[in-house]
């Protein structure tokens, strides 16, 4: 038996700082998502959301309230939450429900109403959270992105101006995305001049929180083919794995790695580790893939993902940035979308917009920003607790 | 100018032997493997099952693993000197515990004053000060 699905459509609401209610953005998107599959409300059997936990209660139960908005007509519903890789659990539980025979065709739907600045912690003395603990000390979330760009700097001899082009390729790309939040073109000069956050990363090297809305629906093939859409491009696989005791990174919120004294190291640190499930499960390798959407939390950030995606030998994705490989028309390109760079994050919904954007890519409809040939996509993201995913589409 | 006592930032967590002050883990009694911050309760490793742990200190020199710097004022609950002053931060690692801890890097050294796999050693320093006291926690130091 197959363990594809089809997407049969996609949509996202742009991304910005709108200010409305992050219901607003899901409806948007769902409804362009079921016009571009061309399947009505109405049949849709299952909705799976991605919970945003920053708008309230609507937010913990983001399916059913994205049910109810789109007008309750007795789907089942589920909601998840893993952080940045909420959208891809709540494409996981889709494509369970499908592939377990229990539905044909399942909305999954994820968007976020995002505050200003840093992302702070709750208040008051709590020593035994270990997020209260890293702010008190004066340890915030670019830390953690300035540690992994410097280490690339000693260990791989990466530059600032690696990083800076990083930048001007996803803000070049990305101000032909419609749906980019930034559309303005950036020189090296420019990120060079902005303010230093943490050495060695710039404003400009750090991604900003958005507010947006991303929607895919998703079908049995043989659904997919009743409709006429047999050639739609399917899922082949969705990781969620969690890290392995005992990392040697020291990933965000925590102050320390876990110790390997006993355990020992696990070769494959948790970014590499997630990937590679995902290409056992598609049975297919780096050498297939056409593009990539990454999570480029930081442009350093993008280079450490290029290397655990396997499309460079580790300590060498700065040479495929700098021979233009990773470009739209290079070898590999690396965020065709604008990447976060140009979006912003959106938690909930950041997963799904790097499935919508392999979508178009895939079909051949992403206009300015199009890969030519692109037959095979693949995401990746991390977040906090252990959470992250990677998801292959292909034709 | 008087002279406020020293209490730690957060208690339990390293000694206060301003000399040679030493982090304070705990050790699973059964596999060996060492926890910071303590934990007390279960092993972490999955091969293991182990409820018993016996505290430790942790070495109070490693290399660094890597390093940056705050150059704007985190938020609440970190407390801020008026005018905010930037700090490096590094991660240190510790070989016998196989293990990498972050702390920030004592006043008067930026980052242009680091490199991956440079010595390091853990010493105490003012986080900042309230009105009885000047809470004190560990930062590291370039080992001499
Ligand atoms: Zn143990």
């Amino acid at each position: 038996m197959s363990q594809e699905v089809a997407i049969l459509g996609v949509g996202m609401h742009p991304w910005g700082k709108w200010g409305k209610n992050f219901v607003e953005y899901g409806v948007a998107a769902a409804r362009e998502a079921l016009a571009d599959a061309g399947v009505p409300w109405q049949d849709i059997r299952f909705v799976s959301g991605a919970a945003t936990i920053r708008c309230g209660y609507p937010g913990y139960v983001a399916g059913a309230t994205m049910a109810q908005a789109l007008g309750w007509q007795g789907a089942e519903v589920n909601t998840s939450y893993a952080a940045c890789a909420s959208g891809s659990q709540a494409l996981a539980a889709a494509r369970a429900k499908i592939l377990s025979g229990a539905c044909d065709v399942a909305l999954v739907v994820g968007a976020d109403t995002t505050p200003k600045g840093f992302l702070a912690p709750a208040g008051g003395y709590r020593p035994e959270d270990p997020d209260w603990v890293r702010f008190y000390l004066g340890i915030t979330n670019p830390t953690y992105f300035g540690l992994y760009a410097r280490r690339r700097m000693d260990v791989y001899g990466d530059t600032l101006e690696d990083f800076a082009a990083v930048k001007v390729k996803n803000a070049a790309i990305g101000s032909k995305n419609p749906r980019a939040r930034y559309k303005k073109c950036f020189t090296a000069e420019d990120v060079a001049a902005s303010a230093m956050v943490a050495d060695p990363l710039r404003l400009m090297d750090i991604c900003a929180t958005s507010d947006g809305g991303a929607a895919v629906i998703i079908s049995s093939l043989e659904y997919a083919r009743k409709m006429g859409k047999g050639d739609a491009p399917r899922v082949a696989a969705i990781s969620t794995v969690t890290p392995t005791f005992a990392s040697e990174v020291v990933e965000m919120p925590d102050i320390a790695t876990d110790s390997a004294a006993a355990a020992g190291v696990d070769a494959a640190s948790y970014r590499a580790a997630i990937p590679l499930k995902a290409y056992e499960e598609a049975g297919i390798g780096p050498e297939d893939i056409s593009l990539a959407e990454v999570y480029d939390l930081s442009t350093a950030l993008e280079l450490d993902w290029i290397e655990d995606l396997q499309l460079a030998q580790r300590g060498e994705a700065a040479h495929l940035l700098r021979r233009g490989d990773t470009s739209v028309g290079g070898k590999i390109p690396v965020n065709a979308s604008g990447g976060l760079a140009s979006f912003g994050e959106a938690v909930p919904a950041q997963a799904l917009s790097q499935i919508c954007e392999l979508t178009w890519q895939l079909r051949g409809q992403a206009g300015e920003r199009q890969v030519e040939g692109a037959r095979v996509g693949i995401t990746a993201n991390q977040g906090l607790f252990g959470h992250g995913s990677s998801v292959i589409i292909k034709k | 100018m008087s002279v406020k006592p020293l209490v730690p930032a957060i208690e339990g967590w390293h000694t206060m032997d301003t000399a040679q002050p030493h982090l304070i883990g705990t050790r699973c009694c059964d596999c060996g493997t060492y926890f910071f911050p303590k934990q007390s309760s279960f092993c972490k490793n999955p091969s293991c099952e182990g409820s018993e742990f016996e505290e430790v200190e942790l070495s109070r020199t490693g290399t660094v693993w890597s390093y940056t710097n705050a150059c704007y004022k985190p938020p609440t609950p970190f407390v801020a000197p008026d005018p905010f002053v930037p700090y490096a931060i590094a991660a240190v690692q510790l070989e016998h515990e196989q293990m990498v801890v972050l702390g920030q890097v004592v006043a008067g050294v930026d980052c242009a004053d680091l490199k991956v796999g440079m010595p390091m050693e853990l010493v105490l320093e003012t986080l900042h000060e309230d009105e009885e006291n000047t809470k004190v926690t560990w930062k590291w130091k370039p080992s001499a």
